[in-house]
């Protein structure tokens, strides 16, 4: 998708909007991310005609009809399936997917893994808000042990997915966090997921504000972010705390260290390097409850890319090959077959 | 036991057609036995049919009945429509193998056994009695018995090689076929073609297997055991060029040839499922075609990936069997609510759920034209044999594209793995198939369009066939959104309103509808125009059916036989003719799925003859089904 050139002269960011009025609740986390996808594409300036937004079921499924592309609402946890196909035949269209915790982790988590183990080239926008939002309040794959729901009153006794680390474990060639409340660091994460070629997986932590408000405060909020969240960046130390705090790897394991009690330097700081596989497996565990007493931060940025060839790629290299190799195909010799007789 | 002089020259016998069944363990190679003999009749000119019929385990205990693997053919001078109700020989590698078939043999009917394979513990696992040797006790002297050591001599005729015993015994069938066509004074050239191809890169095991082969064909010329030749003439078949097909091989080549004749791409999604994978296989081997094979994760990732491929303007094919079909429910309706083409084959197998994997039954016709929640009306068609899988394959693509609709192919198992001789069309003989474009479009400035909501491109506008057009990705000036979600009118935009939900329900069932306008009419397969009796048919079923019928109307019976593709919507002129017959007859693998629709729709006192066993009917069942209702 990077390498096509930017269409002259750049269009407005409304022409990527449809004709159709958005539905989400008032407060939405989901506005924000629709609004950074728009400019995105509106700085990119593709053509409208070739960007494809496929989405499954759920509150951010709905998110394909708000856009004047090509577009599919498709069925609960199928998109990574139906986009696969579509990408099998159509390798030169920018393709979005858009989706949810319960779309791509429940229902369909058997599609995500086997999409990012084959490496389809398309971005995926993973909105997770860790509770179920169209079904009105249900808990999700990513709710917390103990979350209190509709279906859980007495708690959840299920212990939820870390959405990165199940993508890292599935081989996914890029993965990435951000948030609703950022703008400026979605738009850079959703540019970088769309320069990438293979599957981008960018998680979107969203918050929704009728069922499950606050679920990523301490993250998104001033007060509580700089403490609890470490950006990190290429080539740069994991630094938070307002630059006071850092992450240091002893041995495999993050430890903090306090750099304005001169704990440690600067120097001593893990470096980020986002095509590091075995880094980014510790990276992605950075997953702490942010209540618990000591717990690492949140990370938000690119944690892995990786440039193994995408699935479409190898696939259509077979078919050059075997058109090299046998020829273009003769519908005449098929029919044929090898053994022939004649009668008459 | 055998007193004829050595000197004694062999004779030739003339026979009008043959039913020979290859029998033995499932690791004895029986399957590539018969269908290596089977192109050697077919390549001869017989016409022919086959059975291939094995357990569902690959490997199943070996020397028990649960392991028989079996392969019949018939071949023959004259017309061959089924692999035959009984037959004339059967050649077992082991005791099991002959527990498990001697009831097909017809009285006075041929055994050959391999004496090798009912040794004690043979004897033992095929639950024969202690001491008790059918080859030895005369409980078959109702037949006419050869025992042969293949095993000994299949050894012997490698003796010297390098080989391992292991391997040695491994071309045991080899010997078999080797012996069979001198039987049947067939050449060895074919099968010889076929295994230097096969074993191209081995050439220690392809002399051993074309040491082994003649050496089957010489003990036929040589042993005294065996004074009598046979020769089936080659059939009178119509002009033309021929070849050999199975069922799964023509619905992949039906499925190639309509693309192409479409301009589209193929893309085949799949889960690798019996009897359904050879499909997949074909196809994978024709990339040169332009043909990209995926196999899915899951059946519902194999229908998905497809219905995004279709959305991306290839023609998205999958295949399944029944469990998978189950699975693939919900997207089904996906498809029929965004109007792409999509084609769905389903090789039926033996159910409810895992059911019989390996066995044929036409128990889901049900699950075809019902399965799946709302109003979802797809079409669905028949093949009746192998040859007909490559004319419905190209039926189905042809009904999914021109008409934007899913579309359900049912095969079966018998169909699928059988085979028979195929006069083959040319490619520019081929019905076109063309997409109903949308047409992509400059801005409306540029047109001098006016940007009024009129004006704007309305994915779900109809043509005069209710047919929407087919706007790609890519198409400029097209944008739209489509989904699961009802949709208004035209527009396609999500809508609640009550009354656009009622007349979507109407407008997309009225579109399949309109497909029986483009059915040429219904015609009867034999018989009268009209009579005491009219027997219906669908599917697999052709081929015992047609034989029935066209014996009843030798014996001077006012039987018709009409074979029925479309299952949904029917054929138009079906109402009409079944008023013409006294009685109506539904043969079929199910209890009666057919029958009931018919009855529903006709009020037709359609009578059932059901049959459930995994197995394919014989024609005399039919034929007697059809008397007793006659008489009734």
């Amino acid at each position: 998708m990077s390498t096509l050139q930017p269409a002259a002269p750049a269009p407005k960011k409304l022409d990527y909007s449809s004709d159709q009025q958005v539905r989400w609740c008032p407060g939405c986390g989901d506005y924000s991310i629709l609004k950074q996808v728009e400019s995105v594409l509106a700085q990119h300036g593709r053509p409208k005609e070739e960007i494809v937004f496929i989405s499954g079921i759920g509150c951010s499924s709905r998110f394909p009809y708000y856009l004047d592309t090509y577009g599919m609402h498709s069925i609960h946890g199928r998109a990574p399936a139906i986009a696969s196909g579509m990408r099998s035949v159509q390798p030169d269209l920018s393709v979005w997917l858009i989706t949810g915790d319960g779309d791509s982790l429940s229902i369909g988590g058997n599609h995500l893994i086997h999409m990012l183990r084959r490496n389809v080239d398309l971005n995926v926008l993973l909105f997770n808000n860790e509770i179920y939002g169209l079904t009105k309040g249900q808990y999700s794959p990513t709710s917390p042990e103990g979350a209190i729901s509709k279906s859980t009153p007495m708690g959840s006794t299920d212990h939820p997915f870390n959405p990165l680390a199940l993508c890292k474990g599935a081989d996914a060639s890029f993965i990435a966090r951000g948030m609703d409340r950022d703008p400026k660091h979605l738009r850079e994460m959703l540019q970088r997921a769309d320069a990438h070629r293979g599957t981008s997986l960018l998680e979107i932590y969203q918050n929704c504000n009728v069922f499950n408000d606050g679920a990523f405060e301490v993250f998104t909020e001033k007060a509580s972010k700089a403490e609890h969240t470490v950006f990190v960046e290429h080539g740069k130390p994991l630094l938070f705390g307002n630059g006071t705090k850092g992450i240091k790897l002893d041995g495999m394991t993050p430890v903090i260290v306090d750099i304005a009690a001169g704990e440690a330097t600067v120097d001593d700081l893990w470096v980020h390097d986002e095509r590091d596989g075995f880094k980014a497996s510790i990276l992605v565990r950075l997953f702490d409850d942010p209540r618990e007493k000591d717990a690492l931060p949140r990370p938000f940025g690119v944690f892995y890319v990786s440039d193994r060839p995408t699935h479409e790629t190898k696939m259509n290299a077979q078919v050059a090959l075997a058109k090299q190799k046998k020829g273009p195909g003769d519908l005449d010799a098929l029919l044929r077959g090898e053994n022939v007789w004649t009668i008459g | 036991m055998d007193t004829i002089p050595k000197t004694r020259p062999k004779t030739v016998e003339a026979r009008e057609k043959v039913v020979i069944l290859f029998a033995g363990d499932s690791g004895d190679g029986i399957q590539l036995t018969g269908s290596q003999f089977t192109e050697s009749n077919a390549l001869f000119g017989n016409d022919v049919s086959t059975f291939p019929n094995y357990p569902a385990e690959i490997r199943a205990p070996q020397g028990t009945l649960a392991g028989v693997s079996g392969y019949q053919l018939h071949f023959g001078s004259v017309d061959v429509f089924t692999p035959g109700d009984v037959c004339d020989v059967l050649v077992v590698m082991n005791a099991a193998a002959l527990k498990a078939n001697l009831a097909k043999l017809k009285n006075g009917g041929t055994i050959i056994a391999n004496s090798d394979g009912f040794d004690t513990k043979n004897l033992r696992l095929s639950g024969y009695p202690d001491e008790e040797n059918p080859l030895s006790d005369h409980s078959l002297d109702n037949y006419v018995l050869h025992t042969v050591d293949v095993t000994k001599l299949t050894r012997n005729a490698l003796e010297g090689t390098t080989l391992g015993m292991k391997e040695k015994d491994r071309s045991k069938n080899m010997f078999v076929l080797g012996f069979i066509n001198w039987m049947y004074s067939r050449s060895l050239e074919r099968t010889q073609a076929f295994l230097e191809g096969k074993f191209k890169s081995k050439p220690d095991l392809l002399d051993a297997n074309l040491k082994v082969l003649q050496a089957g064909y010489n003990y036929g010329d040589t042993s005294e055991t065996f004074t009598t030749r046979y020769e089936v003439k080659p059939a009178p078949m119509p002009k033309g060029n021929y070849r050999n097909i199975t069922g799964n091989q023509g619905i992949a080549i039906g499925l190639i040839a309509a693309a192409q004749k479409a301009g589209l791409e193929l893309f085949y999604g799949s889960y690798p499922i019996t009897p359904a994978s050879d499909i997949l296989h074909e196809l994978s081997r024709n990339k040169h075609f332009g043909v990209k094979t995926f196999q899915a994760e899951d059946e519902i990732a194999a229908i998905c990936s497809a219905i995004g491929a279709s959305y991306g303007g290839a023609l998205g094919v999958t295949a399944s069997s029944g469990p998978g079909i189950a699975l693939k429910g919900e997207a089904l309706g996906l498809a029929f609510m965004l109007e792409i083409p999509l084609v769905v084959v389903n090789v039926q197998r033996g159910g409810p759920s895992t059911g019989l994997p390996t066995k044929t039954e036409q128990a889901d016709l049900w699950q075809a034209l019902f399965g799946r929640n709302g109003e979802a009306p797809i079409p669905v068609i028949a093949a009746s044999s192998p040859t007909d899988c490559f004319e419905m394959a190209f039926e189905a693509v042809k009904l999914a594209v021109e008409h934007m609709t899913p579309v359900i192919l049912l095969s079966d198992g018998y169909i699928a793995n059988g085979a028979e001789p195929w006069r083959f069309p040319e490619a520019k003989d081929l019905r076109p198939i063309t997409p109903p474009y949308a047409k992509p479009r400059e801005s409306a400035e540029a047109e001098g369009r006016t940007s009024s909501e009129a004006e704007k491109f309305l994915p779900y506008a109809r043509d005069e066939n209710g047919v929407r057009p087919w706007a790609i990705p890519g198409m400029k000036g097209l944008q739209h959104r489509i989904g699961g979600i009802e949709k208004e009118d035209k527009t396609g935009n999500i809508s609640y309103d009550p009354q656009n939900h009622e007349l979507m329900v109407k407008l997309r069932a009225e579109k399949v509808q309109r497909i029986a306008d483009t059915y040429r009419p219904i015609r009867l397969d034999s018989g009268p125009e009209n009579g005491d009796l009219l027997i219906v048919g669908w599917g697999s079923t052709y081929g015992a059916i047609r034989t029935a019928a066209v014996e009843l109307q030798k014996e001077g019976l006012s039987v018709a036989h009409v074979h029925l593709r479309h299952m949904f919507p029917f054929n138009k002129g079906l109402r009409g003719m079944l008023k013409r017959y006294a009685k109506v007859l539904v043969p079929e693998m199910n209890s009666g799925q057919l029958r009931q629709l018919m009855r529903a729709e006709y009020l037709v006192d359609a009578q059932g003859l059901n049959k459930i066993q995994g197995m394919p009917f014989t024609s005399e069942e039919i034929r007697v089904a059809a008397l007793n209702l006659l008489k009734s």
